[in-house]
């Protein structure tokens, strides 16, 4: 069979997987990319819209090829109910990030609220020490406003794992869930 | 009504009823007292077996899961007791064994404290358990036992564990067992679309050079008469892993024979010449397809497969056929045209001829005054007409055991595959003994191996189990030091091994014994052995620097197989 060249190439895919809570699956499926020696750039676990279901979205750098195969070994373990694989163009998504800057120098320039305007950051808190600033983007973004922030030494930064949707119209998990359920009814007749 | 209450220790025992186990195999330990105690009630009703060693109880389970099918049952407590099964549950995993392995665990209020004997069994064997569930409360007992079993031996099998702590042991629960009939998160076997068995037949009746490939998944999946219908309607040859031994019987005439690293030459040669590959139940191995990039590169591959996650894991599918063995097997011959491939099929006679002159021969009929494994496997193959069970250890003889051995029943090859598990075979033969109490069952080991698990003569003696053991020793770590020879110069570090005096040690543990070191006296010594009533050691000295012919080097192609060195 043809292997093609784009599923040869390294990009960013995001690894959503849908699982029945259970303690240890984090473990269960970071173990599938560290046995492989694949980096976990991000990763975000929250529970779903539907009750006692769990998301974890996962960030990695890969081959096409070897995402499916990977996603082929998280729907392997028995507390995965689905895995989906994404590129960036496929999904809506964004990630927080926090900076903690000095008041001083900020007010001695004077430029805080335009820079944050500019960036659609906002302000979160203000202390007589520091100020708190937060930024929703795409990681150039929130890299950015690091990077402009720093003129003044930020004191503490800290960005979020990825959270990300899909285009599609309906909620693919909850079809799926009708789905399944309706074959294992089938299959136990 | 009011339930009965009980102790998880006794829900443990009551569960394992409910699901039909009728025999255990295990070692005690501070962290299981509990649910020894509450065994000691049932011992009507199911028979516990006390190993030397917990690798022994582990590999005991497995030889027991691979001859009846059904789950083997491991009791171990924690710390030490639990470690000592990791071998032998990765061996499991690596072969698709259904198990399911009890650990004792420290009381809950202790856990992650360091506490006397607690390790984390649960995260040491996370990467090698098809699930694992750690119980704290009595009351989970039944549910997460039902569950273990409904996993280990559903779709692709595999151990699972369930690691219970001491108070989960204590406590009282109301007795009710319900068995597992489904997972939401987990579909054991997806039915077959029809489609890709339209496609697969198409692309089969025009094929001019088939060639099938059949992998274990053949026997798990109890598809062997499916197999032979289909390969008898399309006359396709049909060539098996080392785990796929006996799903076919040896003297089927499509049989070809063994593929990979020390298979035939045959199939190997001929896997690069053939238009249309049919793997039913296999993994594409290393083991099996040498260097993947020369890998039957004028095939079409047809893959039959009950696990989504092993098509195109290693070789591409032109058309996937995932579900159940048995079932993709019955459609696909439903579907195909009756054919016949008989060109095809001199091809591998030839092959055959060949393979005989330069390798076969010189091994079941050799000239030469030294023993050799093949000439001693052959006999007792022979002298008990092809009908008993062979149990190896791994090594040369492993090898040697698959070729030379012949069989006419399924499940009666038992082999460490995956993780090639040196110790493996002498307590895999317990537990191929206790599932199969009828049967003829050999041992057959290298002196290297044997020594892992020697201790386990105890057990064998103590239940009396009429194994035939056969030591083969040639004083060496023979396939390591095959390697040595033909790819280091011939450095033998550390290869070579000075052995006890092994029947010696059989008569302490009160098993007969004899040794061998004469072609004349073999005949006669193996006769003794299989006619003995009990179990039985037989040690035979061998050519000490024999090696195991075909080979393909790691990391060459199939059809660079060589004949000689
Ligand atoms: C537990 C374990 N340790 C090491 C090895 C590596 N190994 C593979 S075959 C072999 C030699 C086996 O020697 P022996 O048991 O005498 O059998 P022979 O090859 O001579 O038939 C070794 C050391 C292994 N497979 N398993």
């Amino acid at each position: 069979m043809q292997v093609t060249k784009e599923s040869k190439m390294k990009q960013e895919f995001i690894i959503t997987v849908y699982s029945e809570n259970h303690i240890g699956l984090l473990s269960r499926i970071t173990i599938i990319f560290t046995r492989r020696k694949v980096n976990i750039e991000s990763l975000t676990v929250s529970e779903s819209a539907i009750k006692g279901i769990f998301k974890f979205t996962i960030v990695i750098e890969e081959t096409k090829e070897q995402v499916i195969k990977m996603v082929g070994q998280i729907e392997k373990q028995i507390d995965v109910l689905k895995a989906f694989y994404h590129t960036n163009d496929e999904v809506i998504y964004q990630e927080i990030a926090l900076y903690k800057v000095p008041i001083e120098p900020i007010y001695q320039s004077n430029s805080i609220e335009k820079i944050a305007r500019n960036a659609g950051a906002r302000i979160l808190e203000i202390t007589r020490d520091y100020v708190v600033i937060e930024k929703t983007g795409h990681k150039n973004e929130t890299q950015a406003l690091f990077d402009e922030l720093n003129k003044f030494k930020v004191m503490q930064f800290i960005r979020s794992g990825r959270v990300a949707l899909t285009r599609d119209p309906i909620e693919r998990l909850s079809e799926f869930l009708k789905e399944r359920d309706a074959f294992l009814d089938s299959q136990n007749e | 009504m009011e339930n009965k209450k009980i102790p998880g220790s006794e829900a443990v025992i009551l569960s394992l009823i409910e699901e039909n186990v009728d025999i255990i195999f295990g070692y005690p330990g501070g962290a299981m007292i509990p649910i020894y105690d509450s065994l000691y009630d049932y011992n009507d009703k199911i028979r516990h077996i006390l190993t030397r060693h917990e690798q022994g109880l582990v590999h005991a389970a497995d030889g027991y899961a691979r001859v009846t099918g059904k789950p083997g049952v491991c009791f171990a407590t924690s710390g030490p007791g639990a470690t000592n099964l990791v071998t032998g549950i990765a061996n499991a995993m690596l072969d698709s064994i259904p198990m399911v392995c009890f650990t004792g665990q420290v009381g809950s209020p202790l856990l992650g404290t360091d506490a006397f004997q607690e390790s984390d069994l649960i995260g040491i064997t996370m990467p090698i358990t098809k699930w694992s569930y750690q119980i704290t409360k009595a009351e989970e007992v039944p549910e997460a036992v039902a569950k273990a079993f409904y996993i280990a031996q559903t779709g692709r099998p595999g151990p699972v564990l369930i690691d219970i702590t001491k108070d989960a042991q204590m406590g009282m629960l109301d007795w009710k067992y319900e068995k597992c009939t489904k997972i939401r998160s987990y579909v054991p076997e997806a039915p077959v679309d029809i489609l890709k068995i339209e496609e697969a037949a198409n692309i089969i009746d025009k094929a001019k050079k088939p060639l099938l490939l059949l992998g274990q998944g053949v026997i798990i999946g109890r598809a062997e008469n499916e197999l032979r219908e289909f390969i008898e309607k399309t006359g396709v040859p049909a060539a098996w892993t080392l785990l796929g031994l006996s799903a076919l019987p040896t003297e089927h005439p499509l049989n070809v024979g063994m593929l990979g690293m020390h298979g035939n030459y045959g199939p190997n040669l001929l896997t690069n010449e053939a238009d249309v590959i049919i793997a039913v139940g296999m993994r594409f191995d290393d083991r099996v397809t040498g260097k993947v990039s020369s890998y039957a590169k004028k095939a079409k591959i047809i893959h039959l497969e009950i696990d989504p996650s092993e098509i195109n894991k290693i070789v591409k599918a032109d058309v996937a056929v995932i579900g159940n063995s048995k079932k993709s097997l019955q459609l696909l011959t439903d579907k195909v045209k009756e054919n016949s491939h008989d060109e095809w099929i001199k091809e591998f006679k030839k092959c055959d001829d060949i393979e005989y002159k330069k390798v076969i021969e010189k091994d079941i009929h050799p000239t030469k005054p030294g023993l050799t494994m093949g000439e001693i496997v052959r006999m007792a193959s022979e002298k008990t007409n092809h009908e008993a069970i062979l149990v190896s250890d791994v090594g040369q003889h492993q090898m040697i055991n698959a070729r030379y051995f012949k069989f006419k029943h399924t499940r009666s090859h038992v082999s460490s595959g995956g993780l090639g598990t040196m110790g493996f075979g002498l307590p895999a033969s317990m537990g191929a003994q206790m599932g199969m109490p009828d049967r003829t069952v050999f041992s057959v080991s290298g002196d290297g191996g044997f020594q892992m698990t020697i201790q386990e003569l105890g057990t064998i003696e103590q239940n009396k189990l009429p194994i035939k053991i056969i030591v083969l020793n040639n004083n060496f770590l023979g396939m390591v030091r095959q390697w040595q020879q033909l790819f280091f110069e011939k450095r033998y570090s550390f290869t070579k091994l000075h052995n006890p005096n092994f029947i010696m040690i059989a008569k302490g543990y009160g098993i007969e014994g004899n040794k061998v070191d004469k072609r004349e006296d073999l005949d006669a010594a193996m006769q003794k052995m299989i006619d003995h009533d009990g179990p039985y050691v037989l040690e035979v000295t061998i050519e000490k620097e024999d090696n195991v012919f075909p080979m393909v080097p790691a990391g060459a192609s199939v059809s660079d197989v060589m004949l000689e060195p």
